[in-house]
């Protein structure tokens, strides 16, 4: 709907700048690609056009030609094709690009047109900044400082309209905020396909409300609070805990499923705040599940893991690593890697196995597919194992082929990358004859029948990158220093190698990647560096016959329909 | 012409009494005859829209997608909300089948097969009258899937708004037809000719506008456009209200009256002892004439152009010379007002009508309608300040051109005229109105 729907480019004329777009590109994004900002509200690039907050007005003109001959009509003055411009502005939003289209985003016209919206808009405002969440990142202040008078005409009273309503379990609604701009509308009926918001009343008194009887609890309704220009909507978990503008972003990549959303960690003095979506067009345009903005809330939950243990014993690093070490030397080792763990990870790990003679498991996570975000397979990173060379096929269920190699007495000792033996169908039983060397960050059953305990990173704590189901290469950075206690999964695996006779490797992602270019073959080409912030897709050929277990998301169409999940979707 | 019978005395809305006096002769003659040919007699008929804008019906039709391969849909507009006009409802009920023949003769001329009347949810008796009035006619085969045996089939539907003025627009009128709130479309894209009623072409005439199409259809085009005057042809009702000893509906040649004539000579002049000091003449969205005011310019007659100083009195009443006056001929709708009123309260009830109506899609609007009606209110209400006229008119041309829809100019231009023309009287209100608010009192809205 918003995206051109051909690619013959054709010249356009913003403020005397020509610059050549796809024909149907609207003049916002037009303007955007000269550098111009155009102002607007309720637009988004991911939404229909409803043209409602006329803040984007601009005047609008086209080449002259003789009504009669369809000649051109040149301006004696400057020698050029003279432009008819409009007499009325136009919005931009609504404008398609069409050949010879000339606007103005500066004349005084249009200012005039913008510090009108922006007053008309800012009185029934409650100018409650300072109180007000949206503050720093609110458009209302941005474009008022831009492009407003500065000053208020309006004596009157300011309408009263309902001040917390609690939409939906994470999205609260301040109506006298509210600009009445319908993002949020639209995207629950457009893009979460949940159509539970609508305008009651008329007028300056309309307001935004659910639907009788319905509540706004989608698992994307926190989106309505990104989209939010105005601090009308905001999210019950983020709202009053920390101002914006002392938050850091850090790039990162929703764990929550191999759709591997594109998201931004917001953090402060080490404890992680929110996480918002990145825009990435191949993947998750401007969006993201409410699933995955609460996994930060691992990083300082219940259960975190803090010291090193061998035999349940408080102990060091080095001489856990020993341990290990010394445990695996017996033999009958294997190694159960995660499609958690980052590719990095797993590429340590099947340095471990190769240097261990071990096999290497991998423990299937299945969900439901929401067709949008979330897809079926929870595991972010599988197919990072898969090109990496970790594991050759796809994991199925539990481990119950590994469970009955322990049972015979042929594996002794296993090493868990992150993985809970027990909840992957290891028997309490099972766990108590094997030697257990975990690497974790949560305490579980299988910590606690650890012979060796060494804790490690959550996402957010650590770099690195995925490969999520398009086979698309993302990175994901640190955004808040690892609890103490807790080693760099990297470290650990780099040592566990060193130690039980392996090559000696980089423990940090910079000197690994040399590594893995020169080994893996599908990423021959890369380098941690080169790799942009919407990722780059790696050639999937040699495993497109794997049964993947996925139904379509938002920019992802399985190629065949394989397996039971992808028949269902 | 459109109320040729329905002040006769025994005149029903029944079928009977319709087809006793020659009622669905011109379908049915119509229905034998070539569809383009009918577009083709509307076009040289010149009928320009009764609805308000008063744009030109032929051009209307011929802007329709017929490539498209959607269907195409009629829409009558009977959603008569604009303060002062009240001529549409009294076709409805004195003469509905009028309305039904000239909505089939434009069917036919269109190729239309499905009809809507959006009449407005106030107007329950015109909804009824009408919904009796289809039956019949469906009934008698003047409506239905075979009409009068020409192997033409249409049905025809009515539809009742739930009071809303913005449901006359017509993108609003669609949405609302289609089960939405009636938030009017942006245009480009949404015309109807292209996208209208579920996303196919549609055509939105008023209901004075179709019945003129029967008497078209009968009299061909050439004929009806030497009713009136140049490019005003045919027939127009003015619905007369206020201060004026006979206030109604009356129907004359467009243009062939005056202001003056028509208040004077046709409505009886002002009520006794009271002079004329103001009058809307097309519906409270067109801008005001101030008596007293004169009007010069030169004006195109036959092939010349001809130099005008009107008063308002001299103002011919038709499309074009109202424009020429910097106001409209709009729905029809002349509002009289004498030396009685006061302009301030006159707007007053005007911005508290627009800001009541006003949708709340698109900014300005919503916020400067609201906003204008919050002053006039305060200054009704005694607080007024000398700066008031200066800010409602600044007001108001932050709104007027940069709405969505007409409504922008509708709730703008009576502010701009009323403090244009009788900026003196908004500063004497000021002066004498100014109160000293009580200790404490709370500040009026």
């Amino acid at each position: 709907m918003i995206q051109p729907a051909t690619t013959d480019l054709i010249t356009v004329n913003i403020d005397g700048k020509e610059v050549s777009v796809p024909k149907g590109t609207n003049m916002i994004e037009a303007a955007r690609r000269v550098g111009i900002d155009v102002p607007h509200y309720c637009y988004h690039s991911k939404l229909t056009v409803v043209g409602n907050c006329r803040m984007c007005l601009v005047e609008m003109g086209m080449p002259a030609v003789d009504p009669a001959t369809k000649a051109p009509v040149t301006d004696p003055a400057t020698g050029r094709q003279r432009v008819n411009w409009m007499p009325r502005p136009a919005i931009a939003c609504a404008t398609s690009a069409m050949p010879g289209l000339h606007i103005r985003t500066t004349s005084p016209l249009v200012k005039d047109c913008r510090e009108g919206v922006m007053e008309f808009l800012l009185i029934n405002h409650p100018l409650d900044c300072p109180i007000c969440d949206q503050a720093g990142e609110c458009k209302l202040q941005e474009q008022s400082a831009g492009y407003g008078r500065g000053y208020s005409r309006f004596v009157e009273q300011k309408n009263v309209k309902p001040k917390r309503t609690l939409l939906g379990p994470r999205v609260m609604l301040d109506d006298e905020r509210c600009i009445l701009c319908s993002r949020c509308i639209r995207f629950c009926k457009e893009v979460a396909k949940d159509d539970v918001l609508g305008f009651t009343d008329r007028g300056s008194y309309s307001t935004l409300s659910c639907y009788p009887g319905r509540r706004l609890e989608n698992n994307y309704s926190l989106n309505t609070v990104d989209i939010c220009p105005v601090g009308a909507l905001t999210s019950t978990d983020f709202r009053f805990k920390m101002r914006v503008w002392f938050l850091k972003q850090t790039n990162s990549i929703d764990t929550e499923s191999s759709v591997g959303a594109n998201t931004v960690v917001w953090s402060r003095e080490g404890a992680v705040y929110r996480i918002t979506p990145r825009q990435n067009d191949g993947v998750n345009d401007t969006w993201m599940a409410d699933s995955g903005r609460v996994l930060y809330k691992a990083t300082r939950g219940e259960g975190r893991l803090e010291s090193v243990r061998v035999n349940g014993a408080e102990s060091a690093l080095d001489f856990a690593v020993r341990a290990a070490a010394e445990l695996l030397a017996k033999g009958g080792a294997a190694i159960v890697g995660s499609g958690r763990s980052s590719v990095e990870e797993q590429f340590l790990a099947r340095k471990l196995a190769v240097a261990l003679k071990a096999r290497a498991w991998l423990v299937s996570r299945v969900g439901e597919g929401d067709g949008l975000l979330v897809s079926a397979d929870r595991n972010p990173n599988v197919r990072g194992a898969l090109v990496t060379g970790l594991v050759g096929a796809l994991p199925s269920g539990r481990l119950d082929e590994l469970g009955a190699l322990i049972d015979s007495g042929s594996v002794t000792a296993v090493v868990s990358v992150g993985e809970d033996l027990a909840a992957a169908g290891l028997t309490a039983a099972q766990l108590a004859r094997v030697s257990v060397i975990y690497l974790g960050t949560h305490s579980n059953p299988t910590s606690a029948a650890a012979r060796v305990l060494i804790p490690t990173l959550t996402v957010f704590e650590k770099h690195g990158t995925l490969i999520n189901q398009q086979f698309r290469i993302q990175r994901f950075a640190k955004a808040v220093p690892g609890v103490a206690g807790a080693t760099d999964d990297l470290v650990v695996l780099a040592r566990l190698v060193g130690a039980v006779g392996g090559p000696v490797v980089g423990a940090d992602v910079g000197s690994l990647w040399t590594a893995i270019a020169a080994e893996v073959p599908a990423l021959g080409t890369m380098s941690y560096g080169n790799i942009p912030d919407t990722g780059l897709l790696v050639d999937g050929t040699p495993w497109a016959g794997l049964p993947f277990a996925e139904g379509p998301s938002l920019h992802h169409a399985p190629a065949a329909p394989a397996g039971k999940e992808a028949a269902r979707v | 012409m459109i109320f040729r019978h329905v002040d006769e005395p025994g005149y029903t809305s029944d079928l009977a009494c319709y087809v006793r006096n020659g009622g669905y002769e011109v379908l049915r003659k119509a229905v034998a005859r070539k569809p383009e040919e009918l577009v083709d007699q509307v076009k040289r008929s010149g009928l320009r829209g009764r609805g308000g804008a008063g744009f030109p019906c032929g051009v209307k039709w011929t802007l329709l997608d017929r490539k498209s391969g959607k269907p195409i849909y009629l829409v009558v507009n009977a959603d008569e909300s604009e303060p002062g006009t009240f001529k549409d409802r009294y076709i409805i009920h004195q003469d509905p089948h009028q309305l039904i023949e000239g909505s089939m003769i434009t069917c036919f001329a269109n190729r239309v097969e499905r009809a809507y009347i959006y009449i407005r949810g106030e107007f329950p008796e015109g909804a009824r009258i009408l919904e009796r009035a289809i039956a019949e006619a469906r009934a008698a085969n003047f409506v239905g899937p075979d009409i009068l045996g020409s192997g033409y089939g249409c049905e025809m539907y009515v539809h009742r708004g739930a009071g809303a003025y913005i449901c006359g627009e017509e993108t609003g009128l669609i949405e609302s037809l289609e089960g939405k709130r009636p938030y009017p479309r942006i245009k480009p894209p949404y015309f109807p000719a292209v996208l209208g009623l579920y996303q196919c072409p549609t055509i939105v005439n008023n209901v004075e506008t179709i019945c003129h199409v029967k008497h078209i259809a009968d009299m061909g085009g050439d004929a009806f456009s030497k009713i009136g005057t140049p490019n005003n042809t045919g027939t127009r009702i003015y619905c007369v209200s206020g201060h004026v000893r006979r206030p109604g509906t009356y129907e004359f040649d467009v243009g062939r009256l005056t202001i003056g004539e028509l208040l004077h000579e046709v409505c009886g002049g002002p009520l006794p002892g009271r002079t004329f000091k103001a009058v809307i003449p097309g519906g409270s969205s067109a801008k005001v004439l101030r008596f007293g005011e004169r009007f010069r310019g030169k004006r195109k007659v036959g092939a010349d152009m001809v130099e005008y100083d009107w008063g308002v009195e001299d103002i011919p009443l038709d499309f074009d010379s109202l424009g020429m006056v910097g106001s409209m001929g709009g729905s029809g709708g002349v509002i009289v007002m004498d030396d009685s009123v006061s302009m301030v309260e006159a707007l007053g009830n005007i911005n508290e009508f627009y800001a009541h109506e006003s949708c709340g899609q698109c900014t300005p609007c919503r916020e400067g309608s609201l906003w204008m009606k919050k002053i006039t209110a305060r200054m009704v209400h005694g607080d007024a300040r000398a700066e008031d006229g200066a800010l409602l008119k600044s007001v108001a041309d932050q709104i007027a051109g940069r709405t969505i829809c007409a409504f922008g100019e509708a709730c703008a231009w009576p502010t701009q005229s009323f403090v244009a023309k009788f900026g003196d009287e908004f500063t004497a209100y000021a002066q004498a109105k100014k109160q000293t608010r009580a200790e404490g009192a709370a500040e009026l809205v």
